[in-house]
């Protein structure tokens, strides 16, 4: 966000993104086809899309996409797309060379989004109703909310890859995905059995249970969350209290306030009565990437790993 | 906190021996009493109650240096509860007795910390440091927090003080909500110019006993000791004030420099209390009203009963908003307003609405 000094310097970056990829998204598509496989994406429009919110129509493929959504940039990204994306809101910062800019997805502005000429905008929230802004102007919008199960992410991912004419690439990274989960859950086998986990959203312990897409994901290595006792408090995000934690004794704690609250193992072990927790002691205090544990894209594979590996040296050390 | 009940005693042995001065004695002397017995009953509760179940014979046994507590439940009571029922007394007491001292000095019933742009200025001063992501360096929030709160009252007199018609306690409160406004909308803006930083400022703003240990009372404790001690010396002061501009000068106050004294030691009482554990709404705007309505006392009491009361009714609001949905927790700004409403209406009703 702070490379770009300058408005101008930014729409003058932004074209250029905007010019190169619809070059690479051309490309892309071509290679796709000479790859063996049927070059019906550019003739699938106008299609229908049965999205989130409704059924949405685009009349062609659309080479100049507005994402709302920092989920949404990754996944585009990932499935070849990333060259129709010509604005990205102010918080997705992955990839590097996406088209960061000011939008703000809290509270979006839909001039602001005019402005870019879109001819899709992808949301994952719409606090200030961004859909009937945008259906005044005739901007096709598609919603993809939070997940909340894995699958739920391939089925974005499939969905984005339908409507920006990348079906198969989308297909292709959803099963690279699948498989790379998998293989975390086959490494770790029975490590993670009975192995429990605090998960940290910031500094006043506010916490995930199972039944949130994390929680589920982190579910899958088999491991048991000490915010489950705390289900009752809030809707999946309670905030647990220090005394309990402390009782509680996990076998981790994953971070995921490395980057909002410049949490890190240290300063854990630093806090009043922190110190005898066994995994302060073990070295059981994982560091997630904020931005990562909080998205459901594709990266979730390599949080799922970091994880993974943790389980993996506690089981050692303990065992 | 014994300290103020014998120097209400002293003051009044040494007045007349009228009847109604005798039975103005009995009944500090009996509130007092009522009061520490409260905060004593408050305290114990604190210790005992937690989101983890700790034998209270356990407890007893530790504190007099035995006990059959594993290491695991020592450090739960000695690291987490014991620094938290302290910082929770500080902090309500803080907050209590600068209500005490805003109304007074203010004659305005609806005067709370919150007023004249305290709670703002501190939000606006932990915005920025966390915005600036230097919220890191020790004791940078606080200190900004404490600042800010400062600030803010420092510029709601400052308004006031340019008026040509004086100090007035009108012209300091108009002075005080337009700066309240214009701090929280510079805070909000901050905010919303950094909202990867959102997080971080609510969680400062809903208030941090949860997470507080030593550090934090070692950081409240002399601020407040200081402010709750001025406070106490010039409970006289506040009694004039309370009567009015002109009869308390034509009593012989120097009223825009006591004023000044007064609002200077409540608002170091709200900025500590603000540093440490975030915006708690209610404690000072209810404790006081309810204490001088249950005890009909005068300013001069109630000071000192605000302390005390002040003190045991954060301390079980804390009680109830890390219990009631244990092993969670609830932000004590709810527990503080949900509790605080209903019992200050029942105080209304019975009292008749007395003073």
């Amino acid at each position: 966000m702070h490379r770009f000094r300058s408005p101008r310097g930014l729409v003058l970056f932004v074209s250029l993104v905007a010019a190169f990829g619809v070059a690479c998204a051309s490309a892309s598509t071509s290679s796709v086809a000479a790859g063996g496989s049927t070059p019906s994406d550019a003739a699938a429009y106008p299609m229908t899309i049965n999205a989130a919110n409704g059924r949405v129509t685009l009349d062609a493929m659309p080479t100049r996409i507005v994402s709302m959504s920092p989920t949404a940039t990754e996944m585009l990204f990932a499935i070849g797309a990333g060259g129709q994306v010509v604005a990205a809101d102010s918080y997705s910062n992955y990839p590097s060379d996406a088209p960061t800019t000011k939008l703000s997805a809290y509270e979006p502005n839909a001039e602001a989004i005019a402005n870019y000429q879109p001819d899709l905008v992808v949301y994952a929230t719409d606090p200030g109703d961004l859909q009937s802004s945008l259906d005044k102007l005739k901007i096709p919008a598609l919603s993809e909310p939070a997940a909340a199960t894995l699958d739920d992410v391939y089925a974005q991912m499939e969905q984005l890859g339908q409507a920006t004419g990348h079906t198969d690439e989308a297909a292709t990274q959803v099963s690279a995905l699948k498989q790379k989960i998998q293989s975390v859950i086959d490494q770790v086998g029975d490590a993670g059995k009975g192995m429990t986990y605090y998960y940290e959203l910031d500094d006043t312990y506010y916490s995930a249970t199972s039944d949130t897409f994390i929680g589920a994901v982190l579910g899958e290595l088999g491991l048991k969350n000490i915010a489950d006792q705390a289900k009752g408090a809030s809707s999946g995000y309670p905030q647990l209290s220090a005394e309990y934690i402390l009782q509680a004794n996990p076998d981790l704690i994953l971070l995921a306030d490395t980057k909002c609250c410049a949490q890190n193992a240290e300063k854990v072990a630093n806090r009043p009565g922190w110190s005898d927790l066994s995994a302060v002691k073990d070295g059981g205090v994982v560091e997630l990437d904020d931005d990562v544990a909080s998205r459901w894209g594709p990266r979730i594979a390599d949080l799922l790993q970091q994880v993974g590996d943790a389980v993996l040296a506690h089981a050692q050390g303990s065992g | 906190m014994k300290h103020a009940s014998r120097l209400e005693g002293t003051h009044l042995v040494g007045g007349s021996a009228r009847p109604s001065a005798v039975r103005a004695r009995r009944r500090a002397v009996r509130w007092t009493v009522i009061a520490v017995v409260t905060l004593f009953v408050a305290v114990v509760i604190g210790l005992f109650a937690g989101a983890v179940r700790i034998s209270p014979v356990g407890i007893i046994g530790w504190m007099f240096g035995g006990g059959s507590l594993t290491e695991q439940q020592k450090a739960i009571v000695a690291e987490l509860r014991l620094p938290r029922v302290v910082l929770a007394g500080l902090v309500g007491a803080a907050l209590s007795v600068s209500g005490c001292a805003y109304q007074a000095a203010f004659r305005n019933p609806l005067a709370d910390p919150y007023l004249l742009g305290s709670a703002a200025g501190a939000g606006l001063g932990a915005t920025i440091v966390i915005v600036l992501g230097v919220a890191d360096v020790p004791l940078a929030l606080p200190a900004a927090a404490f600042l800010g709160a400062l600030g803010g009252v420092g510029l709601a007199y400052a308004m006031a003080s340019t008026r040509a018609a004086g100090r007035t306690s009108t012209s300091l409160l108009l002075g005080g909500v337009a700066v309240a406004s214009f701090l929280t909308a510079l805070q909000t803006y901050v905010q919303q110019r950094n909202t990867d930083d959102l997080r971080a400022v609510y969680a400062f703003i809903l208030g941090r006993l949860g997470t507080s240990g030593w550090h934090e009372v070692w950081l409240a404790l002399p601020w407040v000791a200081l402010a709750c001690g001025v406070l106490l010396a010039s409970r006289r002061l506040l009694e004039v004030l309370s009567l009015g501009d002109l009869e308390a000068a034509s009593l012989g106050a120097h009223v825009a420099r006591d004023r000044a004294i007064v609002v200077i030691a409540a608002s170091l009482a709200t900025a500590a209390a603000v540093a440490v554990a975030g915006l708690i709404g209610f404690v000072g705007l209810i404790v006081p009203h309810a204490v001088r309505m249950a005890t009909g006392a005068s300013n001069r009491l109630v000071v000192g009963l605000s302390i005390l009361f002040g003190a045991a009714f954060l301390i079980l609001c804390d009680v109830l908003a890390r219990t009631v949905v244990a092993p969670g927790e609830l932000p004590i700004g709810v527990i503080t307003a949900l509790i605080g409403a209903p019992f200050f209406a029942l105080v209304l009703r019975r009292s008749g609405g007395a003073r």
